[in-house]
């Protein structure tokens, strides 16, 4: 565990990436380099059998086309933004961690990768335990997840993003079109909390003060 | 030349939107027009030959096989089945059913698994909750996915070859029902 944090410190004050260490803009889109999605990829990439992804975010067809037919991951679309905006606008977001705990269909270590994108951001600290959790069971012994997770302190009201994968090492954020919601900043030590049985394999903070997290399950 | 128009318009109120893979002049519901020789000097009318549309007052329950390109502006629900043929689902259709085809195009709603042996393409507005087996799959901006994508080499044709629709396919035509006007021959499976 002490192996894990100590890692963990070390990776946050890693030597960047000069090609990558600037974001590039496209009008409101920036491309912002990734660290942890390489990890991510490599990480799924050692299966004997096609790897099973779940990906949290609104379904986007460049992600869909670079996982299915790249990588030849069969791909779940689990869109919990969407889940969130319609709780929000029906003013039933308390009810969000029960929807969660009932949601999701995949048995017990059936996944070898999750793709949570900045959605913990958005929840409660009940909710957000409610979908680690599910993620703890579904994610298959060596299967991997990556969040982002803000750093500065909670925020009234944000919009969402999309995350459109653009290379292995790029991501481009694009605007969600839903309602946004409350952000919450999460200490690291909640997080570790929170995925209890996983492990902090990786942890970089980016110059935007996202801290970009890969989770794993041993083998 | 008004009287011509009146003409052309269909017998059955609420006519179809305009067919996404056909040009013009395909009569609003239910028409088809196989075998049908194609007017000297009229390419695009030779083109229609296989060409078949299912309007929006159309509601077919039960299974729909066919040999020909089909677009359904209506609603169904059962199964369809073109295994060698582009299904295109209009922006008014409403589909609860397996579908298994040689490509779909998605403008409208399906809730069911898909299944082509070429390409999936869910265009802008277009609606699928369901799981979709491919090798190919487009998804535009402002679609709406919700399932499982499966893009394995072999992973559409595998399943529209050897397995049977479980779940929400009723059984078949015998039980089938439709209301509305008048399906093509291409519904060979579907009942009146």
């Amino acid at each position: 565990m002490l192996s894990d944090i100590l890692r963990w410190g070390g990776k946050r004050s890693g030597q960047p990436d000069e090609r990558h260490d600037t974001s590039v803009s496209r009008g409101a889109e920036p491309l912002v380099p990734s660290k942890a999605f390489p990890k991510f990829l490599s990480a799924i990439a050692n299966r004997p059998e096609p790897p099973v992804l779940i990906d949290f975010g609104p379904v986007i067809g460049t992600n869909v086309a670079f996982f299915g037919e790249q990588l030849g991951c069969k791909l779940f679309i689990e869109d919990l933004f969407a889940d969130f905006d319609r709780h929000a606008r029906a003013g039933t977001l308390d009810a969000l961690p029960a929807t969660i705990d009932s949601r999701f269909r995949h048995a017990d270590g059936s996944v070898d990768g999750v793709l949570c994108w900045d959605f913990f951001d958005f929840l409660s600290k009940p909710a957000a335990q409610s979908l680690a959790r599910q993620i703890v069971r579904m994610l298959r012994p060596g299967g991997a997840v990556m969040g982002f997770f803000c750093t500065s302190s909670s925020v009234d009201r944000a919009p969402f993003t999309k995350y459109e994968i653009v290379d292995p090492n790029s991501l481009r954020h694009k605007a969600h079109p839903g309602s946004g919601g409350k952000k919450y900043a999460f200490l690291n030590r909640d997080i570790i909390k929170m995925f209890d049985g996983l492990i902090v394999s990786d942890s970089f903070l980016l110059k935007n003060n996202i801290r970009e997290i890969l989770l794993r399950r041993r083998s | 030349m008004w009287k011509r128009d009146d003409a052309a318009k269909p017998n059955a109120p609420g006519g179809p939107g305009p067919a996404p893979a056909q040009h013009g002049s395909v009569p609003p519901a239910a028409e088809a027009a196989p075998g049908k020789p194609a007017p000297a000097g009229d390419p695009q009318r030779g083109q229609e030959k296989t060409a078949v549309n299912i309007g929006k007052s159309v509601v077919i329950k039960g299974e729909l096989n066919g040999s020909e390109d089909l677009t359904i502006e209506g609603q169904v629900e059962g199964k369809i089945e073109l295994r060698q043929n582009v299904l295109t689902i209009g922006p008014n259709g409403k589909i609860k059913a397996q579908v298994f085809a040689k490509a779909v195009i998605i403008l409208g709603e399906v809730t069911g698994n898909v299944t082509a042996s070429e390409k999936v393409d869910i265009r802008d507005n277009g609606s699928v909750d369901g799981d979709i087996a491919s090798p190919r799959v487009a998804i535009a901006e402002g679609a709406h996915f919700r399932g499982s994508i499966d893009m394995q080499k072999g992973a559409g044709s595998q399943k529209t070859e050897g397995k049977p629709a479980t779940a929400s396919a009723p059984a078949a035509s015998a039980q089938g029902q439709q209301q509305g006007q008048p399906s093509s021959p291409a519904t060979a499976g579907a009942n009146r």
